[in-house]
């Protein structure tokens, strides 16, 4: 390989490795996002549970 | 924009930026012809000036956005604002990085201090950076937004300045190849580059829009865990 190809691939790669980050970087955050909206989910539910059992004691 | 417009509009958008892609690549190394002088590494123009164009793009939409705040109040727009600046600070990374590359087998040095254009960029890039700063040092809020909107359009000077530096300082080191005559290349080197500005101008609205809609969801579910714990 000359000095010339070896540069030119360095260039290319560093966008390549630049933009790959980046989408793990968002994917990373989309992930941590679908967590805590399963846990906002699971919130909800246990909520409502409860509402629904406090309202058949009531009635 | 809804949501329901940029669930259409996003997997397009990707699938464009992927062809174009694909095209410019394919252009760059089976069609453009290896350049006379440089040689190979001349193709690293294909990309490096996409690139650049593509981060000045990226700090003109951030500040057209925040001019957008300051005038019509727009909800949105501080947001928008702050994630084309963010996009451009990523592009300027990446314009600074290929662009050493590129001067060490051209110019057999990674950085000159002496080329104004090269200079000019460093300053708009690190002005940006600061950007930043000013952001998450302040509470969020109104006053934030409109903090970090007037810088956003302090900044916007700095993009003419740093595009014409080439032609201001006529520099020997950094070639000025669009001219006021067109472009000085041959016909097949300007349909790959503008190929490249195409697929790189796309990008950028992809991943534009990509992060637009993970920050609002991010939002909307802080919104709804304070909801939820009230």
């Amino acid at each position: 390989m000359t000095p010339s190809e070896k540069y030119t691939a360095a260039a290319y790669l560093v966008v390549f490795v630049g933009l790959l980050a980046y989408v793990l970087i968002i994917a990373a955050k989309l992930q941590r996002i679908q967590r805590e909206l399963g846990e906002v989910v699971e919130k909800l539910r246990e909520r409502e549970s409860r509402e629904e059992l406090t309202q058949g004691r009531s009635g | 924009m809804d949501g329901t417009r940029a669930r259409i509009q996003l997997p397009l958008l990707a699938g464009l930026t992927a062809g174009l892609f694909a095209i410019a690549i394919a252009l760059i190394f089976f069609y453009a012809p290896i350049d006379g002088n440089q040689g190979l590494s001349q193709k690293i123009f294909y990309f490096h000036v996409p690139i650049a164009i593509t981060a000045y793009a990226c700090f003109g939409w951030g500040a057209w956005k925040a001019f957008l705040l300051l005038w019509k109040r727009g909800e949105d727009s501080d947001l928008e604002s702050y994630v084309a600046i963010h996009q451009g600070v990523i592009f300027g990374s990446l314009t600074l990085l290929t662009g050493s590359i590129w001067a060490r087998i051209s110019w057999g040095v990674w950085w000159v201090w002496g080329d104004d254009e090269l200079v000019l960029f460093l300053v708009l890039f690190l002005f940006y950076c600061a950007y930043f700063m000013l952001r998450y040092s302040v509470e969020p809020g109104p006053s934030r937004a409109n903090m970090c909107a007037v810088y956003a359009l302090f900044g916007v000077v700095l993009i003419p300045i740093s595009f014409f530096a080439i032609r201001l300082s006529r520099s020997l080191m950094h070639p000025e190849v669009f001219t006021l005559h067109g472009p000085q290349m041959t016909h097949s080197q300007f349909l790959t580059f503008c190929v490249a500005l195409l697929a790189m101008l796309s990008l950028f609205a992809t991943l534009y829009r990509l992060e637009l809609a993970g920050k609002r969801l991010d939002h909307s579910l802080r919104e709804l865990r304070e909801l939820l714990a009230a």
